[in-house]
C-alpha cells in the first residue's frame, strides 16, 4: 500500500464538487481510499478515521484543501492524483470565466435585480450567508442542513417581518415561476400551488399532478422542521397566505410530516380562512377524511389527485382502491418465491418516499432504509446525486434468503444524477442472478419519480429498469402496496 | 398583497452561494444566475467570525468609515518644499535617529538590505567611517531606530531616513497634515536596496549638496505642485504610481523644468539635475508615496473605523495600522517572498522577503490596485492584460470607495478601489495585491527584481480581533 497526502493552501472547492471527485478517484483500479476535503475540524476527524491525517494536513484550516489517497501501487496513487488535478484545474478554469464575485455585497451591487439566493455552503456558515441575503432583500432558498434551530427561528422571524421567503434549512425542492430550484422535476405549469416541508414528498406530488394533466403555479419549500413546535410553522403560514393571494393559484396543497398539535391548530385555522380549497397531506397523520374547507389526503398520490380534481372544479374522488391489477401482479410474483422469502427490503434515495413506503407496507422483518439519511451520507454525496451508493445494499439484500421483494425509488429531475437507472440496472440484473443461483426469485419493484420532460426522461429510465428485470410501479405508494401484497398475500 | 407575492411572476435573478451544479441547472433553464466564488469567512476560524460579526452590522463603524473614506478621497496632497535636512523638517527627528521602512524592528533583527542601508546612512552622516564601525555603532544602543510611519514619513525598500538627508515636504491642503520622503536615488546600487559603497554615498552627498537645493529653489517658484492632479494624469498615461512611474516622472520634469531654469542655476547644474531625474524612471515614486501618506494619515485614528491606513514591511515583517486603533498599534505577520521577474544572474533564493513602505500606494488605492490601468506592470508575473484588469476588479471586493480623482480609462473611467476595509478582507479572504521591487538578501548588493506580493493574512486577523475587542468594550 502506498499513501499520498497533499495539501493545497487557500484553495477552496465546495463539498459537492469534492465529493464527486472523491468518488471518481475511489473508482480507479487499485485505489483503496480517496479523500478530497477542505480541512475543517470534522473533515480532519474523517481523515484521521481512515488513517490519512498527516501532521501537515492537521495544521490546515477550513480554506485549505487536502487530497489523500491510499492505493496498492504508486501508479494507482499517481493516477488518482492526476485525475484530481485535471478535474480541479477545469473547475478553477470555470470559475475564472464566471463573473467572479467573492462576496454577496459586491454581487448585489452589480445585480440590482437579484431576488433569490440559493445557499448550499456547509451548515456552520450557512446561517450567516442567509442573514446577509435577507439584509440585502433577497429571498432565500437554504439548501444547507446542519443549521441550528435557533438560527432557523431567527432567520424565519426576520424573513416574516420583511415579507421574504426563507425556504429551508435543508430545503431541496422548490419551483418558483416555473423554474426548478435545486432538486425539482420538470412539470407543467398550471394553477396548483404547493407548500412542502418534505423534498421528495413534494416532488412526488408534482409529478403526479403533471401525470394527471394538472399543472403547478408555485412550489415553495419550508424545510423539515418548519412545522415543529419551535419554529411554529411560520414559513408554511406565510407561504399559504402568499398562495392564497396569488391570482395564478386556484388550489393549494400542503405537504408535511404530522405537525406539533399547537402548530396543526394554527395551520387548520389558516386553512379555514383561506379563500381557496386546500389539500392537506400530513404523512402518517389524518387519514382520508374531508374536513371543513380542507381535503386531507393519506398518500402523496392521493393529494395530487385531489388537487387536480379541485383545480378542474370537480370534487375529489374517494381514494383510488387497491387495484386488482396489483393483486394479479403480486400473485404472479409470489408464485415464484421460495419458502422462507417473506420480507421487503426498501432501499430509498428519497426520505419522504421511504417513510411513505414504510408506512404503507409495515410487516415483521420488513426493512426500509433512507440512504439519504445523515447516517449514510456523512462524508459522501447524497444518493440522488450518486445512485451507485445504493448498489452494495441492493446486492446484500439479494443475498438475504428472507428477502422476497426489493423496493427502489429512482428520483429524476434537475439536480439529480443524469442517469440513475443506467447506474442501477446492472446491479438489478446481478441481484436477480444472485438469487437465481441460490434457487430463489427476487422481486425487484422500482418506482421512477419523474416526468418525461425531466433531463433524464422518465420513459427511458423505466425502459432501462424493466430491461434489467425490475417491475415498475406507477407511484411510490403503489410500489409499496405491491411489495406488501407479494409478501402478505393481501392487497 | 404579501411581499412574497412580489416574487411571483417576476423574472428570477439568482445568486448561487455553494454547489455550482445548481447554477448549471438554473442556467440550463435560462435563468439569470451568478455564482459566488464563496469560501469560508475569515478562514473558517470561529474567533475571527465572532469578531467579524461584532463589526459587520455596526452603524458606528460604518459612520466612522465614512469619515475615514472622506478624509482619503478629499485629501489634496501638494508638494510644497524640499527640506534640506530631515532633521529640520521631521518633528521628533534627532541627529542620531534612523527611520526605517515597515513596522518597528531592532537592529539585530533587521533584514540584510536594511542593515546595509543603515550602514550606508551612518557612513553618509559621518557617524562611522566604515562598515565595521557602522555595525558597532548601530548595535551600541546610541542610535534611535524607528519606523518612518511613526514620524509622518515613508521610505521605499529599506526606507532609511537619516538626519542630514534632504526630504520632500508634502502638505495635505485639506487636513493640514504633512508627510515626508527622501528623494529617489535612482536604480542599481542604491541605499534603499541596501547598497552602501562609495559610489552610493557619493551620490547621496551630491543629492544633498546640489540636487536638493536646486529643486528647493525651483519649487519655491511654482507655488507648490498638486500631486493629486499629477497622479491622476500619470494613471491615465499607464503608470500605477508604484512600480511604474515613467509618466509621473516625466510630468514632474515638465512641471519643474521652467521653474528650474528661472532659478539662475548654472547650466551644468541644471543639466545634471534634469539628467538625473530623466535617468530614473522611479523619481516620482518618492512623491506618490508621501502623497498617499498625507491622505492616509488624515484618515488614521478615527475611533471605530475599520479602514486600513498603513501597509508596510521591514523585510522581516509586514505590518498594518487601522484607523480605529489609534496611534502606533501595529499588526504584523511574516513578510512574504515576492513573486515576479528576477534580473539576470539572480535566483529566487537571492531575494529578500518583501520590504518597504511603498505599499502605502496600494493602501491609497493606486499601485497594485490601479494595475488595470497599467497593464505593462503585470508582465512582472507573466500575466496578461486581462489579469491586470482582474487584479483591480478584485480589489473592489475589499474596499469601501472608488476614488473619483483616480480613474482607469479601460474600466470605463471607474475610480480606483480605495479604502481597504478590514472586515471585507477578513470576510472574503481576499488579500490586497501589491506591486513591488525585490532586494538582495545580503547587505550591499541592491535590487534583484520586481513582482507582486500579498500581505500575510494574520496582520488582518490580528487587527480584526483588536478592533472588535476595542469597540466591544
Amino acid at each position: 500500500m502506498t499513501v499520498h497526502v497533499e495539501v493545497r493552501k487557500n484553495t477552496y472547492y465546495d463539498s459537492v464538487t469534492l465529493m464527486a471527485l472523491t468518488q471518481k478517484m475511489a473508482a480507479l483500479p487499485g485505489v483503496a481510499e480517496a479523500v478530497a476535503v477542505m480541512a475543517t475540524p470534522m473533515n480532519k476527524d474523517l481523515l484521521a478515521g481512515v488513517g490519512l491525517l498527516t501532521a501537515e494536513a492537521d495544521a490546515c484550516g477550513a480554506d485549505d484543501l487536502v487530497v489523500a489517497i491510499r492505493a496498492d501501487s504508486d501508479a494507482a496513487c499517481e493516477a488518482a492524483v492526476a485525475l484530481f488535478a485535471g478535474a480541479a484545474a477545469r473547475q478553477s478554469g470555470d470559475k475564472k470565466t464566471a463573473a467572479g464575485f467573492v462576496s454577496l455585497n459586491t454581487a448585489v451591487r452589480h445585480l440590482p435585480d437579484a431576488n433569490l439566493a440559493i445557499i448550499s455552503v456547509p451548515g456552520e456558515y450557512a446561517a450567516r450567508e442567509a442573514r446577509d441575503a435577507l439584509r440585502h432583500g433577497l429571498n432565500v432558498m437554504l439548501f444547507s442542513d446542519n443549521v441550528s434551530l435557533a438560527d432557523e427561528i431567527e432567520l424565519k422571524t426576520t424573513a416574516h417581518e420583511k415579507g421574504l421567503l426563507v425556504m429551508g434549512p435543508d430545503c431541496g425542492t422548490a419551483i418558483v415561476n416555473g423554474v426548478a430550484l435545486c432538486f425539482a422535476n420538470a412539470v407543467r405549469r398550471g394553477n396548483i400551488g404547493i407548500v412542502g416541508a418534505s423534498g421528495t414528498g413534494t416532488q412526488e406530488v408534482t409529478v403526479h399532478i403533471d401525470r394527471l394533466g394538472g399543472g403547478i403555479s408555485q412550489v415553495l419549500g419550508t424545510g423539515g422542521r418548519d412545522l415543529g413546535e419551535a419554529v411554529g410553522g411560520v414559513m408554511m403560514l406565510d407561504c399559504l397566505e402568499a398562495l392564497s393571494k396569488d391570482a395564478d393559484t386556484a388550489v393549494i396543497v400542503l405537504i408535511s410530516k404530522p405537525p406539533a398539535t399547537a402548530v396543526a391548530d394554527k395551520i387548520v385555522a389558516a386553512v379555514k380562512t383561506c379563500p381557496k380549497p386546500v389539500v392537506v397531506c400530513f404523512l402518517g397523520g389524518a387519514s382520508a377524511v374531508r374536513a371543513e374547507k380542507a381535503y386531507f389526503a393519506a398518500t402523496l398520490e392521493e393529494a395530487a389527485g385531489a388537487a387536480v380534481a379541485l383545480a378542474k372544479g370537480e370534487q375529489p374522488a374517494s381514494p383510488a382502491c387497491r387495484h386488482e391489477k396489483l393483486a394479479t401482479m403480486a400473485a404472479v410474483a409470489r408464485a415464484k418465491l421460495a419458502p422462507g422469502q417473506k420480507t421487503v427490503r426498501g432501499l430509498f434515495c428519497g426520505g419522504t418516499l421511504c417513510q411513505e413506503a414504510a408506512r404503507t407496507a409495515p410487516g415483521e422483518g420488513n426493512i426500509f432504509i433512507d440512504l439519504g439519511d445523515d447516517a449514510y451520507t456523512r462524508g459522501k454525496p447524497h444518493p440522488m446525486l450518486e445512485p451507485s451508493l445504493r448498489l452494495p445494499h441492493l446486492l446484500d439484500a439479494a443475498r438475504d434468503p428472507a428477502v422476497a421483494v426489493i423496493l427502489l425509488d429512482i428520483v429524476l429531475g434537475y439536480g439529480a444524477h443524469p442517469d440513475p437507472a443506467g447506474v442501477t440496472a446492472p446491479a438489478i440484473a446481478e441481484a436477480r442472478e444472485i438469487a437465481r443461483a441460490a434457487g430463489r426469485h427476487i422481486e425487484i419493484i422500482a418506482y421512477v419519480c419523474g416526468t418525461d420532460a425531466d433531463p433524464q426522461g422518465k420513459a427511458g429510465q423505466e425502459g432501462k429498469l424493466a430491461a434489467a428485470g425490475a417491475t415498475l410501479a406507477k407511484s411510490n405508494v403503489r410500489a409499496a402496496w405491491l411489495a406488501a401484497a407479494v409478501v402478505t398475500r393481501e392487497v | 398583497m404579501a411581499p412574497i407575492n412580489d416574487l411571483f411572476g417576476k423574472k428570477l435573478s439568482v445568486i448561487n452561494i455553494g454547489a455550482p451544479v445548481f447554477k448549471d441547472d438554473l442556467a440550463a433553464q435560462n435563468v439569470s444566475v451568478v455564482q459566488l466564488d464563496w469560501r469560508p469567512p475569515a478562514g473558517g476560524r470561529p474567533e475571527l467570525i465572532a469578531a467579524l460579526d461584532v463589526l459587520r452590522d455596526r452603524a458606528a463603524t460604518d459612520e466612522a468609515n465614512a469619515v475615514a473614506v472622506a478624509a482619503i478621497l478629499d485629501a489634496r496632497p501638494v508638494l510644497t518644499d524640499v527640506a534640506l535636512t530631515a532633521l529640520e523638517a521631521i518633528p521628533g527627528m534627532t541627529p542620531t535617529t534612523i527611520l526605517h521602512a515597515g513596522p518597528p524592528v531592532a537592529w539585530e533583527a533587521m533584514a540584510g538590505p536594511m542593515r546595509g542601508a543603515v550602514i550606508g546612512a551612518l557612513i553618509y552622516e559621518g557617524l562611522a567611517a566604515d562598515e565595521q564601525e557602522a555595525g558597532r555603532l548601530a548595535a551600541s544602543g546610541r542610535i534611535t531606530f524607528a519606523p518612518c510611519h511613526e514620524y509622518g514619513a515613508v521610505g521605499p525598500m529599506a526606507g532609511i531616513v537619516s538626519a542630514s538627508m534632504p526630504v520632500w515636504v508634502v502638505e495635505n491642503k485639506t487636513a493640514g497634515n504633512r508627510s515626508f520622503c527622501t528623494l529617489n536615488e535612482g536604480l542599481g546600487k542604491v541605499l534603499r536596496y541596501g547598497a552602501f559603497s562609495a559610489e552610493v554615498i557619493d551620490r547621496l552627498r551630491w543629492m544633498r549638496d546640489e540636487l536638493a537645493p536646486a529643486l528647493k529653489a525651483a519649487l519655491a517658484r511654482t507655488g507648490g505642485i498638486d500631486l493629486r492632479t499629477m497622479i491622476a494624469q500619470a494613471l491615465h498615461m499607464g503608470d500605477e504610481c508604484h512600480n511604474r512611474n515613467k509618466a509621473g516622472t516625466s510630468l514632474f520634469i515638465r512641471a519643474i523644468a521652467p521653474a528650474l531654469a528661472q532659478t539662475g542655476a548654472a547650466p551644468e547644474v541644471m543639466a545634471r539635475v534634469l539628467a538625473f531625474m530623466h535617468s530614473n524612471d522611479h523619481f516620482f515614486l518618492n512623491l506618490s508615496m508621501p502623497a498617499a501618506k498625507a491622505a492616509l494619515d488624515a484618515a488614521h485614528g478615527i475611533e471605530g473605523a475599520s479602514v486600513v491606513t498603513t501597509m508596510c514591511r521591514n523585510g522581516v515583517e509586514f505590518g498594518i495600522r487601522v484607523s480605529g486603533c489609534p496611534g502606533n498599534a501595529w499588526f504584523t505577520g511574516p513578510a512574504q517572498q515576492v513573486q515576479g521577474l528576477l534580473f539576470p544572474g539572480f535566483t529566487a533564493a537571492d531575494a529578500n522577503p518583501d520590504i518597504g513602505d511603498s505599499a502605502i500606494t496600494e493602501t491609497y488605492g493606486i499601485g497594485g490596485f490601479a494595475m488595470g490601468g497599467a497593464p505593462a506592470i503585470v508582465q512582472f508575473v507573466g500575466g496578461t492584460v486581462g489579469d491586470a484588469l482582474e487584479y483591480t476588479t478584485k480589489m473592489y471586493e475589499i474596499t469601501l470607495a472608488e476614488n473619483p480623482s483616480y480613474t482607469i480609462p479601460n474600466l470605463n473611467f471607474r475610480g480606483t478601489p480605495t479604502a481597504i476595509d478590514l472586515r471585507r478582507v477578513a470576510a472574503t479572504g481576499l488579500l490586497p495585491v501589491i506591486n513591488t521591487g525585490m532586494a538582495h538578501r545580503e547587505p550591499g548588493i541592491g535590487q534583484v527584481g520586481a513582482g507582486i506580493v500579498r500581505p500575510p493574512r494574520e496582520c488582518f486577523d490580528k487587527a480584526l480581533l483588536a478592533l472588535a475587542k476595542r469597540v466591544d468594550m
